[in-house]
């Protein structure tokens, strides 16, 4: 039984399309067509909805992007669309901010800005940015250059009223009673692919455990940024697909000892603090990864367990010397997070194993660490590519170097080489000069749509001398800075 | 009816009157989700969904095409191949070149081979992927280079000629030469191309479609269907954005809804998912630009010679009408002495080309404001002072390459008040010197101008109709020939109908644009919706107002001359009636309360054989200033500052204006600097989807952005309500960003070398013109 809230009612289903997404069930089913589709991969928020989450007894609102998000995954939650906040004699402050403010043009993508504001005005969701620009990085408007968006968008989040707000206690009620207590298992019958389909949502990890063993071809979905492409893009048939999403022993983050340990399915969005404080550049890195919608889905662990060279996590992470826990049946292991990456396409990931949480050590004291993404567009876009560096001194001597780079190589992967050549040599330019020619032997990267072969490997030799001048201290070094 | 003691007193004003800022007409609809688009329109029973199987292969031969398993698949209703057309298979807006199914070859990747309807639209989908399809490649040309050296074109080269340039440019005191590269851009609007079809009796058909263009939909469809164009109607109430690329790509989607019902009897959708409208419809010109300048000491032109290459894709579209206007905007604000413009249209495998916003003339403009550059870094002076020294002047300093005499020239005060706000000089003078200290970071800043002209440059399309209802009880229905897009032409239309009658806006209901209202109407497009359907409605507005100026002067016996339409009342003598009484006595008196309006541009016209005469009615002028910053270690860039004063005539509506003035800017921005559009070996587009294709977002606005409508902007050409057409001219001043990246790179070495930097400036292209700077400096 999948039961969500929508409009104040409590919607069930006892069977559905486990990839059918949310957008086509809106739009196709229930002919609620406020919410528009225009990219079908995350991209551009014309599809924006907001989900209400019981937290701590309170409802915290959270944008994600309805074209990529699968129906099973409403279970337990509230939906806010378009429709539900206002009609157009009777608009919610957002939308009036929107509409008096010249904000729309062809309107083609308002709702989605309208519910990206929405999240922002309900307050319930420290971990949103504070910038406009950010907040509004995953809708995209080919019409008005957002001057007037980011206008109403100041007027209405600077002085917020009391009214109109989400989430009373009749919603909370609402909430507790659909909040999901036992395992979904369910078969659908697909009259496209004619053919039978599982659904499963486990709610511990023994569950997991046992149905990767029964089935360990099954897909796993934690936020479905990734996997959603698969569906609404290559049309593939995704046969046995397990939802992560109510196992809560994967939902946590510690700060222990050891270091910051990062369950499998914690959010980009609940991350970003932890890394934030551990780095101010780990919170840059997090801050351009996809979009608030985006980050409010993915999670850390899907970014490392889908295997991409172009991954922006690996990079930090491996130099930080970060462990990876693997999970199954027969119990849990722990290796190099770099380890885990063999090829592309191909993890250290056995049969009915299932990543479990990655621990971040503790950065040492004087550890001279920095992470750089280089794209075409500064937010929202996929990394050319994403460079990292953590280097410890002696006496002018570089003791330690760890340099990772994604998008250098078929996956993210460590500049050896460029290592062994800093390592015992004094930290001079010289001593730069020689480590940029050895990155030429660490990498051969390739041409694509993103950036060329040349460039790829002359900007991550750039990146290093970056890195020097930065260690001088002198001057502006970065056209954006991490704070 | 109101109560007289409560009537406002005259004269009040009415809300929504022309020069009002009011708000776009379906704001509150918009940001409701209950603004309509096509897919949103509900779906008649029985509706099939269509999806378009396209070739894999730039040029080659159709060997097989087997779709046996495509037919059978569950849920597929038919396919459709160029088989299943009546008529011809053939939407070419100009020239017959442009099928709607490839036949026996295919053209470029991504061109239609057949489609599928089905159930719905995923059904239809799996069906296409069960296609077995065998082709024989042929030699592909995919790019400029490639179809200029294997003479492949569209039609001969064309070439416009001011006096002697040849010949000036040898007795020129200085010469220089430069070549200049320029990708196309991806419209991206966000709703992607759509249409549904429903199919009336006795052989009609109606077409909901997201088209600038129904009457060429309506028109082309009739022709494919073997009908007569009065069976079709083409109706759309909005576009969730167009920028030109709806102006004829939306016709292949609605042929094909159209031959969809025409075979199985039943109402037909097609939506494009977003990466296959990206690879099936066309784009902006990618173009390549020789120029040689000829000028002396202090910069002055007295040649000027262009040689621009440009790529039009697989079929003509409207790419001849495109590289006219590249050629048209090649002088910008400058008079360039002397000047040989020649144009070559290159034809190539790959998706054919088509309008979007400036239509050629930001190509032909940029190749312009790059030679301005270097010929100020060639005699050592602010490229400001050598473009203010070439400005068009009076008499001897006025004659266009094609020979119309620019007559309402404002760039210079436009130019020395936008310099003097935005204190351009000093800041110039201190980036040189910050660029001189060592550092990562270097800076640049440019001032550009913007001259646009304004009409179609084909005459024909300079025309435009439109039909106005007055109901008994006092509200008006307004129908023109124009489509909106986003651009709100609809509430400009329906001010000026508010204003000729003197009532609220509030009483106008917008209609949707429907050939069955309109017919033989333009495309909304080349900036001209306003100027063309706002005379049209005028017209037609006061016909109706003269008719009940004329009854209530006869009615209460008083001289015409004192009936007054003022602030929702109608002044008899010394009676005041409202419009609604007003109306409805007409009414009871058999007046007619329904009139069309007509329009067509005066002055106009054109010899292309020799590219001479007035094309244009006027010239829209804007002028931009922007400051960037760019990385020296790895090409990154963004824009710090940019201050902009555009003139739009007396604005219809400053809100609308702002509007169109910023969103075109941004538009540009993207163009030159984030947006690339690359294609592989193959000829297979790898940038088809905003995961790939990156359009700027609100964080890629300037970092400051004073934007300004000049308040001494008058039409001087009798336009409506003496405005000026605003669509497409601001997209021209991102210009100022491309040049200011280039002073930034020259920044990069000490401002000693100029550098060769092509767009988009990606972090790359940056990079790489850094380090060749860097390198002639060495």
């Amino acid at each position: 039984m999948i039961r969500f809230l929508m409009d104040g009612e409590i919607h069930q289903f006892d069977n559905i399309d486990p990839t059918q997404t949310v957008l086509e069930w809106l739009r196709e089913t229930e002919r609620k067509v406020g919410t528009k589709e225009g990219c079908a991969e995350g991209d551009c928020g014309a599809c924006t909805v907001v989900l209400g989450e019981l937290i701590d007894d309170d409802v915290r609102y959270r944008a994600v992007n309805a074209c990529i998000y699968f129906m099973p995954l409403l279970d337990g939650k509230e939906i806010v669309t378009v429709e539900a906040l206002g009609t157009p004699n009777a608009l919610h402050p957002v939308q009036s901010a929107m509409a008096s403010g010249n904000g729309t043009q062809c309107g083609f993508c308002t709702p989605g800005f309208v519910m990206s504001l929405f999240a922002k005005y309900q307050d319930s969701d420290p971990a949103l940015p504070e910038s406009v620009d950010d907040l509004l990085a995953g809708n995209l408007c080919r019409c008005t250059g957002y001057a007037p968006i980011q206008k109403a968008a100041h007027s209405v989040l600077e002085a917020p009223t009391q009214t109109n707000r989400f989430g009373g206690s009749d919603t909370i009620e609402k909430l507790k009673s659909i909040a999901p207590s036992e395992a979904v298992s369910r078969t659908f019958q697909d009259s496209n692919f004619e053919t039978d389909r599982t659904y499963h949502s486990p709610q511990t990890e023994a569950e997991l455990a046992d149905l990767l063993t029964a089935t360990p071809d099954a897909t796993l979905v934690a936020g479905a940024t990734d996997v959603g492409l698969w569906v609404t893009k290559q049309h593939r048939l995704l046969k046995h697909v397990i939802s992560l999403d109510a196992i809560p022993a994967l939902k946590s983050i510690e700060e222990t000892d050891q270091g910051l340990r990062i369950g499998a399915m914690v959010r980009y969005s609940d991350a970003w603090d932890h890394l934030q404080r551990l780095h101010p550049d780990l919170g840059e890195l997090v801050r351009r990864i996809g979009s608030v919608q985006v980050r409010n889905s993915g999670t850390i662990g899907g970014n490392i367990a889908n295997g991409s060279p172009i991954g922006d996590t690996p990079p930090p992470l491996i130099v930080l010397g970060a462990k990876l826990d693997l999970a199954s049946a027969t119990g849990r292991r722990t290796i190099e997070l770099e380890d885990f990456f063999i090829e592309y396409g191909k993890q250290d990931l056995r049969p009915g194993e299932y990543v479990h949480s990655v621990l971040i050590p503790p950065l040492e004291e004087n550890l001279l660490f920095a992470t750089y993404k280089i794209s075409k567009r500064f937010n929202q876009d996929i990394s050319a590519l994403c460079g990292a560096f953590a280097l410890n001194m002696e006496d002018g001597k570089v003791s330690f170097a760890r340099i990772a780079f994604g998008g250098m190589a078929a996956t993210p992967k460590r500049a050896l080489a460029c290592e062994a050549a800093l390592t015992g040599a004094d930290w001079t330019e010289a001593t730069i000069e020689a480590a940029t020619a050895a990155l030429a032997k660490d990498y051969q990267p390739i041409s694509d749509m993103r950036a060329s072969s040349d460039y790829r490997l002359k900007t991550a030799q750039n990146l290093l001398r970056k890195l020097f001048l930065e260690s001088q201290g002198q001057g502006r070094t970065r056209i954006l800075e991490a704070t | 009816m109101l109560d007289r003691a409560k009537r406002p007193p005259l004269p009040a004003k009415i809300s929504g009157d022309v020069h009002d800022a009011q708000t776009h007409d379906s704001a509150h609809l918009h940001v409701s989700g209950a603004a309509q688009y096509v897919d949103d329109l509900p779906e008649p029973v029985g509706c099939l969904h269509l999806y378009v199987a396209m070739s894999e292969r730039a040029h080659a031969e159709i060997t097989n095409l087997d779709l046996s398993a495509v037919e059978t698949a569950p849920g597929v209703a038919c396919v459709l191949t160029a088989a299943d057309i009546a008529g011809d298979n053939d939407i070419g807006p100009v020239v017959h070149d442009d099928p709607v199914f490839a036949e026996t070859q295919v053209h470029y990747q991504g061109q239609p081979i057949f489609a599928v309807a089905a159930t719905t639209r995923k059904a239809a989908r799996l069906a296409a992927m069960r296609a077995i399809v065998g082709y024989k490649d042929k030699d592909a040309l995919l790019d400029i280079e490639a179809a200029k050296a294997n003479g492949a074109t569209i039609e001969p080269p064309q070439t416009m000629r001011l006096g002697d340039a040849p010949m000036a440019m040898k007795a020129a005191e200085r010469t220089l030469k430069g070549t200049l590269e320029m990708g196309g851009q991806d419209h991206f609007y966000l709703e992607g191309q759509i249409a549904m079809s429903v199919p009336g009796e006795d052989g009609a058909i109606k077409i909901y479609s997201s088209t600038q263009n129904p009457t060429e939909a309506q028109h082309l469809i009739a022709h494919l269907l073997h009908k007569p164009s009065a069976a079709v109607t083409v109706e759309v109430r909005r576009m969730g954005g167009a920028f030109g690329g709806k102006e004829t790509q939306s016709t292949l989607v609605a042929a094909m809804a159209a031959l969809a019902s025409e075979k199985t009897g039943r109402p037909a959708k097609l939506r494009l998912d977003r990466d296959d409208d990206m690879v099936m419809t066309g784009k902006r010109h990618d173009f390549a630009i020789e120029y040689q300048a000829g000028f002396d000491a202090d910069g002055r032109l007295s040649s000027a010679i262009f040689d621009l290459g440009s790529r039009c894709g697989f079929s003509t579209d409207l790419s001849m009408a495109i590289n006219d206007r590249a050629m048209f905007h090649s002088d910008n604000c400058y008079f360039l002495g002397t000047a040989e413009i020649t144009s070559h249209r290159y034809r190539t495998h790959t998706v054919s080309n088509t309008a979007f916003r400036g239509f050629g003339g930001p190509q032909g403009m940029l190749g312009v404001e790059r030679m301005m550059d270097e010929i100020a870094f060639a005699v050592g002076r602010d490229p400001l002072d050598v473009r203010l020294d070439n400005l068009y002047g009076g008499p001897g300093r006025d004659l266009t390459p094609y020979h119309q005499t620019v007559e309402d020239n404002v760039a210079d005060e436009l130019i020395e008040t936008l310099a003097e706000q935005s204190d351009y000089r000093a800041r110039r003078a201190q980036i040189e010197a910050d660029n001189l200290r060592p550092g990562i970071i270097k800076k640049g800043i440019s001032l550009n101008p913007v001259k646009f002209g304004i009409s179609f440059t084909a005459k024909h399309l300079n025309q435009a109709g439109a039909l106005i209802h007055v109901f008994a009880d006092g509200t008006i229905q307004l129908n023109h020939g124009g489509t909106e897009m986003g651009q709100g032409l609809m509430v400009k239309i329906a001010q000026v109908v508010a204003h000729e009658f003197q009532v609220d806006i509030d009483q106008i209901q917008i209609m949707s644009t429907s050939t069955e209202k309109v017919p033989n109407t333009s495309a909304t497009a080349a900036s001209s919706g306003s100027d063309l359907n706002g005379m049209a409605a005028q017209v037609a507005a006061q016909k109706i107002k003269s008719r009940l100026l004329e009854f209530l002067a006869e009615r209460d016996g008083v001289p015409v001359d004192q009936v007054q339409f003022q602030g929702n009342q109608i002044r008899v003598g010394e009676t005041s009636y409202t419009f609604k009484e007003a109306v409805s006595a007409a009414y009871m008196a058999r007046i007619s309360l329904s009139a069309t309006g007509f329009y067509r541009t005066p002055k106009i016209h054109y010899d292309r054989e020799l590219h001479r005469g007035r094309p244009f009615f006027y010239f829209a002028y804007g002028a931009a200033v922007s400051e960037v910053e760019i990385d020296t270690l790895t090409g990154e860039n963004r824009v710090v500052r940019t201050d902009i004063l555009h003139d739009v005539g007396r604005s219809l509506n400053p809100a609308i204006d702002l509007g169109q003035i910023e969103g075109g800017f941004i538009q540009g921005l993207g163009w030159l600097t984030t947006e690339e559009l690359v294609f592989d070996e193959q000829g297979r587009l790898r940038t088809h989807a905003p995961s790939t294709y990156k359009i700027p977002t609100s964080a890629d606005r300037p970092g400051i952005f004073n934007v300004e409508i000049w308040d001494k902007g008058r039409n001087q050409e009798h336009t409506i309500h003496h405005s000026k057409a605003v669509g497409e001219p601001p997209f021209m001043l991102a210009n100022s960003v491309f040049s200011a990246l280039t002073h930034a790179v020259s920044g990069a070495a000490q401002h000693k070398v100029f550098p060769a930097l092509d767009a988009p400036a990606t972090p790359e292209r940056i990079l790489n013109a850094v380090e060749a700077a860097r390198a002639k400096l060495a």
